[in-house]
């Protein structure tokens, strides 16, 4: 019968319309919309600058000098001053990056994966498996995200390491919760029946209909929580409980310079102000994200 | 189609009722009788039409004949095998699909035509290719053009269209039986006999048989052999489709055929034939469902259930009081 519709001849090949997929058509929505693109710039620029800070960099981020602390912006020679160490400030913001991105990026990303398992598992099972995994998830839910991350990274100790763990935590119960109430309603959809009543498995029914229909929305909530995690970061580092001295990192770098606001006002905003490009750089992103996503637009 | 040959469809005493979580603990607060306990047969090569108001029970039933929704009692026999007993569910779902109400919610926005049609066949072990080309095949034959539409995705088509890869899909497993839930109502009228002279050219083609659900009664009068009326779960009367429509007996059946819109000026309906809403279905009314908006209603229908009755008409049942002899109802045409 229709075999030989597979195996047509090239006249038949040609005339076949394949129809862009789904995820071309967002890409084509996203770069026609300026703001998101301009975001998408910052937050690359601000990669590559991390990436390759060593190449970037005028000086070294760590050579102090008693001689030459807190200089104001314009020097000669510290474009951007020098903070309360005589360190070069612009040299310290490149640097600062990386650590700040690694700490905004990775915890969202690891809970991304962790939380969509937990949500996708718990909105198309149901029943019991979702009540039991959704009243853990709840627990988490009832400390404040801040007093949270403070309290695991005071009992882990402080560290890099320590600090990605807690803010991993802190950013799962949001995630399972937006997966799983997104899952929810797509496994009530029609078409999730249909294939229900094609006998297919869970697993497969999920790999091919569920999935493809949750992770978009979910993963657009999780770039928005980036600008939340480095904020988060910055503040446990502020704190004392992340990123510990002499490294650069944007929420360290603002705790120790906020004795010299009164000196070097403008100096001493610098950190804050890398920091709030970049969180929100990733809520545009973000934002065009979704209204590319939408298909009704 | 033969009465006295075995029915290809039997259901009997099905029974769902939907638990109310109301308290803290899961308590339940009451349940909603969706189905309450129905009866009834399909014979092969028939169409049955379902009938009735919203919430009555018609895309529940249908749900459970496809075991999408589990059924809390009562049987499905398909082909002389109980379902779930000699019959898995998986084999019952190549006998029996189903095309939902809303061509849009019915097909995966991110699958192309061909990939959501050959899903079906691919999951129950198909190859691949052997599936997308019996993809291609199902499309020309719901007159969908495979070039053009295969690899096409489902906001890109109409609602007609749409509906008709659905119908497609529906028919990948060669089912014996197409359940059809509001299959057609939301079309617009023209696009609505195009899917309905397809879904007839369709069943003489593939000798299927169809479970046609829906609340427009000239639509089940073209399309069925047989109409069964359902209201609050139960149902209120079953019979041969000339038999119903020229001489309802239930007075639920009467109301429902004289709201029909009428093309005729002389006779329009001036008076509303059924007054209110259905009573709610969590706390049904005792004894006849019906009574309460039932202008012939007696005590006894108050009081007692009615069963369905066969009436002095081969294969024509209903569930009234005024039919049943002996039951202290005095007859419809008494009052009236």
């Amino acid at each position: 019968m229709s075999d030989d519709l597979i195996h047509a001849p090239a006249q038949y090949q040609a005339a076949f319309q394949k129809s862009p997929g789904y995820w071309s058509g967002v890409m084509r929505r996203f770069r026609r919309d300026p703001v998101a693109m301009i975001a998408l710039c910052v937050v690359l620029a601000l990669i590559l600058m991390a990436v390759f800070a060593p190449l970037v960099a005028p000086a070294d981020p760590y050579r102090a000098s008693m001689l030459r602390r807190l200089r104001p912006i314009g020097t000669e020679g510290f474009p951007l001053g020098t903070d309360e160490l005589g360190r070069d400030m612009l040299s310290r913001l490149i640097y600062g990056g990386r650590l700040s991105l690694l700490m905004g990026v990775t915890p969202v990303f690891i809970a991304f994966l962790i939380g969509s398992v937990i949500g996708i598992t718990a909105g198309y099972l149901g029943g019991k498996v979702n009540s039991v995994l959704m009243r853990t998830i709840d627990v988490f839910f009832a400390f404040p995200s801040v007093l949270l991350a403070i309290a695991l990274s005071g009992a882990l100790g402080a560290g890099i390491f320590n600090g990605l763990l807690s803010l991993t935590v802190v950013f799962i119960p949001p995630i399972a919760r937006i997966a799983e109430s997104v899952t929810t309603a797509v496994r009530r959809i029609e078409y999730v029946e249909a294939a229900r009543a094609s006998g297919a498995s869970s697993f497969t029914i999920v790999r091919v209909h569920v999935l493809g229909n949750v992770i978009g929305p979910v993963f657009v909530y999780a770039t928005g929580l980036i600008s939340v995690s480095l904020i988060l970061a910055s503040g446990l580092s502020f704190l004392g409980l992340g990123v510990k001295p002499p490294e650069p990192e944007w929420g360290l770098m603002l705790n120790t310079l906020r004795n010299a606001i009164y000196v070097q006002p403008w100096v001493a905003a610098l950190p804050g102000l890398m920091i709030f490009i970049t969180s929100i750089s990733f809520n545009l992103l973000s934002d065009g994200l979704r209204s590319a996503m939408d298909l009704k637009s | 189609m033969t009465p006295e040959s075995a029915p290809l469809l039997q259901v009997n005493d099905l029974t769902k009722h939907f638990p109310l979580s109301g308290g803290f603990f899961g308590r339940s607060a009451g349940v909603v009788r969706a189905v309450d306990s129905i009866s009834f047969e399909v014979a092969a090569g028939e169409t049955l039409g379902i009938v009735g108001e919203s919430g009555c029970g018609k895309s529940t039933t249908a749900r459970l004949l496809v075991n999408l929704i589990e059924p809390d009692s009562g049987q499905i026999i398909l082909n002389g095998k109980r379902v779930g007993g000699e019959m898995s569910v998986r084999d019952m779902r190549r006998q029996m699909q189903m095309v939902f109400q809303d061509s849009y919610a019915s097909l995966n926005p991110r699958l192309t035509m061909e990939d959501s049609i050959a899903f079906g066949p691919h999951v129950n072990g198909m190859p691949r290719n052997k599936a997308l080309a019996l993809a291609h095949d199902l499309l020309s034959r719901v007159g969908l053009e495979p070039r053009r539409f295969a690899g096409r995705y489902s906001h890109e088509l109409s609602g007609g269209q749409r509906q008709r890869v659905n119908i497609a899909r529906a028919l990948a497993f060669s089912p014996k039986i197409v359940i059809l839930d509001e299959a057609v109502s939301a079309l617009d009228k023209s696009v609505e006999a195009q899917v309905l002279n397809l879904l007839a050219d369709l069943k003489s083609e593939l000798g299927l048989t169809y479970v046609f659900i829906s609340h427009d009664l000239n639509v089940v009068r073209h399309m069925s052999d047989r109409v069964m009326v359902m209201y609050l779960g139960k149902i209120a009367e079953i019979g041969p489709v000339d038999a119903l429509y020229s001489a309802p007996a239930h007075p639920y059946t009467r109301a429902l055929l004289a709201a029909m819109p009428s093309m005729d000026p002389d006779r329009r309906t001036m008076e509303p034939p059924l007054t209110g809403d259905p009573p709610n279905p969590i706390n049904p009314p005792a004894g006849c469902r019906f009574h309460t908006r039932c202008k012939f209603a007696q005590d006894v229908c108050g009081e007692e259930q009615p069963v369905l009755h066969i009436l002095p008409h081969a294969l024509h049942l209903a569930a009234c009081h005024a039919h049943i002899p002996h039951s202290g109802h005095s007859g419809l045409e008494a009052r009236a």
